[in-house]
């Protein structure tokens, strides 16, 4: 089941998208964010939607694909929408039933949200699309190496989401695992109330979480082993550099910003 | 030739506490150890679950110190815990969980891990890496997540890792113990190839005997004493010995045994099938 | 008979670019009361058809019948089934999740809604069934050595009175004493309890030695099927599919081929001695 969501799960293919240095593509997409929020207009929105679509299309990534991944959403994305039509307050109201009122306000309200975390999503997915997770982890070291000089531990942040990003799937498999074998003992996940059904999740938790104290042992046994003793005085065999399409896509970065303002 | 390992009267205990954090009882897992091991060597530790022999290797690179006694590896002194980032360096370990000890999401960027660590050049990282990968034959694996691999394939690439940091000795602390026979041939064929071809020390820790007949020596551990040392002739050639301790030795051997049991003049220290072969058709003919 | 499988074939994710026909038309009875092995590579299929047996897989197509009852027809109570086929899978001891070893085994049993006296004896004669005596019972499980929690594990699920035990790979990673151990007190459970015993291995040696029937999986299907000694009989097709007989077999082979006359059909390297005896006394009689 947790393995169905794939929004935002990288996306292996070649485009220039692709091809970009993983730190242009974060910056990129936290400007594509921040200007997101101060877009309050019809043309705004359209602009944002025609860039995001011109970035889409360049990534190569299919339209269905990304799609498919907001299946996962839609859940989310409907009860906010719903949220915000009866509890924004208007004057225009259309429907007056006591304790549920419905006006023009909340209606436009709701769509604008809808719209804005739809963008959101599909642009910031968009980054994860295009950028596997090894690229990501060394973008984020990269981009927070100054900020070292303050205490933020850089390279311990981007190895622990290597290291989760490595386990996270032999854990997925291990749980299943579990499971089944409890259930060979005669285990019963599905039925009783809420109480029971977490007390039915012990002979999983306990099992789970020893093999993962274990593994952290063994793994930290084993880079040790291989000289690991942190950052410092670490070199890396792919460095990263920016190119010439990395310094295009921060032109039309700059554009998008100074469009977001101007609508 | 040079001694990598020097181990003299080396002892090991562990403590065992308590509820209240008192100490309960002390298990002596090293029992005053005499080893030494030559440069270039292809040796196997045997001994059943709980012998020692996996102590014994964990102390060669430093992941656990002597209690007493002396260790010298590659030179370094062990024997109280300090110099052991220098020994890391020469001596590499491959574990035994082949999902427990890869740390990138991707094989090259996980061979290329050991390298980083040393804080060596990108370029000539890129170099070992790629000849490392060659050598264990994965080649068209490189860009693939580890999850992707079979056992075997796992503990070829943490193999790759190690060779990486051009290592003059690496020791192998059960590694073979849970992967299926496919896997286990792979590995052992590894590092046969890497000792032969590259002159690097192997230290093998394993209970599978099939396993042991490819050194050159076997150690033999139990009770955390050195019980047997030599050749695998040698080693096995003490049938009772070795089955007192609850290991096998190899079925050729032991249907030498049986027959000598009977009565049969035959070579104790026979070990191939083409030698027993050989030896019981003399037997027929000399009739 | 135990169990009846007509005509099984199971896919992973069909309909998606990861399909994987894992068992493809098998067909397969069980007896009651038989001690079976199943051999095969990894990826052969074993641990999926295994997990066919308590129907904690459903097929994609064909049936599973558990003593005459289909599994998956609506109304069949699953817990009654997962209680009459008890499944151990590969190093069962990771499941183990209580405080005391005694507590552990009751977790199945308890599931079940036993109580009281009838829990207690179940709990202790299965403890005593896999030879853990009283002095383990009120440890914690997770101080006990890798061979012990095994045997903890396997009382759990031994404790839920199964009819047929299965087991995958219950020696890995295990010594050879342990190994031995295991498999000693498995063949005393199938010929005391009547306990039908499917089990899963990767060494010929010890199905050779232990298991009565055989059955070999290759590539989703089944190659061989029947009495152990009739499936060895298969060397060359054995080797093909990368499996091969008993190393012992090699070295008899290899004496009939120079011109011995003796019998090569053997399971055993005791039984491989006696017949060579036989062989070297009639040729001294003759002569």
């Amino acid at each position: 089941m947790i393995r169905d969501i794939t929004i935002g799960q990288y996306y292996p293919i070649n485009s220039p998208v692709h091809k970009l240095d993983p730190r242009t593509k974060i910056l990129l997409t936290f400007a594509y964010i921040i200007a997101l929020f101060f877009v309050d207009t019809v043309w705004g929105y359209l602009g944002v939607f025609l860039a995001l679509a011109l970035a889409i299309k360049v990534s190569k990534v299919p339209v269905k694909y990304m799609l498919k991944g907001l299946k996962s959403i839609v859940v989310i994305l409907l009860f906010t929408v719903v949220l915000n039509v009866f509890f924004t307050t208007g004057e225009h109201t259309i429907v007056d039933w006591g304790f549920i009122r419905i006006t023009w306000e909340g209606i436009f309200f709701a769509l604008e949200m809808g719209t804005r975390l739809i963008l959101l999503i599909v642009g910031s997915s968009l980054l994860t699309l295009t950028t596997s997770p090894i690229q990501l982890t060394d973008g984020i070291e990269s981009l927070l190496m100054p900020f070292t000089k303050i205490h933020v531990p850089a390279h311990e942040i981007a190895m622990m989401m290597s290291i989760s990003l490595r386990f996270i799937p032999i854990l997925l498999e291990e749980t299943d695992k579990i499971m089944k074998a409890q259930t060979a003992r005669g285990a019963d996940f599905e039925s009783g109330n809420i109480m029971q059904r977490a007390k039915a999740m012990i002979p999983i938790m306990v099992p789970l979480f020893i093999s993962a104290f274990r593994r952290a042992e063994d793994l930290a046994m084993a880079m040790e082993a291989r000289c690991y003793q942190g950052g410092a005085g670490r070199t890396r065999m792919n460095k990263l550099e920016y190119h010439k399409g990395d310094f295009l896509a921060f032109g039309f970065g700059v554009l998008y910003i100074v469009m977001c303002i101007v609508l | 030739m040079k001694n990598i390992v020097e181990a003299k009267d080396l002892t090991f205990e562990y403590l065992i506490h308590d509820d209240q954090g008192k100490v309960e009882d002390t298990i002596i897992a090293l029992d005053h150890i005499n080893v030494t091991i030559k440069e270039g060597e292809f040796v196997a530790v045997l001994g059943h679950n709980g012998s020692g022999k996996s102590t014994f290797a964990k102390h060669l690179n430093g992941i656990l110190s002597p209690k007493s006694g002396m260790l010298w590896v590659n030179n370094i002194d062990l024997s109280n815990g300090e110099h052991i980032w220098e020994v890391r360096k020469d001596v590499g370990m491959v574990f035994q969980n082949p999902d427990n000890q890869i740390v990138a999401t991707i094989v090259e960027e996980d061979v290329a891990f050991g390298p980083e660590n040393l804080g060596v050049e990108p370029s000539e990282i890129r170099k070992r890496v790629d000849e490392a990968i060659h050598t264990v034959e994965m080649d068209d694996y490189k860009r693939v997540s580890p999850n992707q691999l079979s056992g075997g394939q796992k503990q070829r690439i943490a193999i790759a890792g190690v060779i990486a940091m051009q290592p003059k000795c690496i020791i192998f602390d059960e590694s073979t113990a849970m992967l299926d026979p496919i896997g286990r041939s792979q590995v052992m064929k590894t590092m046969q190839k890497l000792n032969k071809e590259q002159g690097i020390t192997i230290i093998h820790i394993t209970h599978y005997m099939q396993e042991a007949i490819l050194a050159d020596r076997i150690i033999v551990i139990d009770e955390g004493k050195v019980l047997l040392s030599g050749s695998p002739k040698e080693v096995f050639k003490n049938v009772e010995e070795i089955r007192r301790i609850g290991l096998d030795v190899p079925d050729s051997t032991y249907l030498i045994y049986l027959l000598r049991q009977k009565g049969y003049d035959l070579d104790p220290t026979l070990l191939t099938t083409k030698e027993v072969v050989d030896a019981i058709w003399q037997l027929k003919s000399n009739n | 008979m135990a169990i009846k499988i007509k005509q099984l074939t199971h896919i992973y994710n069909e309909g998606t670019p990861f399909e994987k026909v894992a068992l493809h038309d098998v067909n397969l009875h069980i007896k009651d009361g038989s001690f079976l092995g199943i051999i095969g590579h990894t990826g052969s299929g074993k641990s999926t058809l295994i997990q066919m047996f308590n129907g904690l897989l459903k097929p994609t197509r064909g049936e599973v019948y558990v003593k005459g009852i289909n599994i998956h027809e609506d109304g069949v109570d699953k817990k009654h089934i997962r209680q009459s086929v008890g499944l151990v899978f590969q190093y069962p001891e990771y499941q183990l999740f209580e405080m005391t070893v005694y507590d552990d085994v009751a977790y199945g049993p308890k599931n079940l809604g036993l109580e009281g006296d009838a829990l207690k004896e179940r709990i202790e004669s299965s403890l005593k069934a896999v030879g853990l005596d009283e002095e383990f019972w009120q440890k914690s499980p997770f101080e006990l050595s890798g061979g012990q929690k095994r045997r903890v594990a396997i009382a759990g699920v031994l404790a839920m009175n199964p009819d047929i035990l299965i087991l995958d790979e219950p020696t890995a990673g295990l010594d050879p004493k342990g190994r031995e151990e295991l498999f000693s007190q498995l063949k005393e459970m199938h010929e005391t309890r009547h306990l039908t015993i499917v089990l899963i291995s990767h060494s010929m040696e010890d199905v050779a030695r232990y298991v009565e029937e055989l059955i070999v999986l290759y590539r989703g299907e089944i190659a061989f099927k029947g009495d152990t000694r009739e499936v060895f009989k298969h060397r060359e097709r054995l080797e093909e599919i990368g499996l091969g007989v008993p190393q012992i077999r090699h070295i008899m082979d290899a004496l009939k081929e120079k011109g011995m006359l003796v019998d090569t059909d053997v399971l055993t390297v005791e039984e491989a001695a006696s017949k060579l005896i036989a062989c070297l006394e009639k040729e001294v009689n003759n002569a």
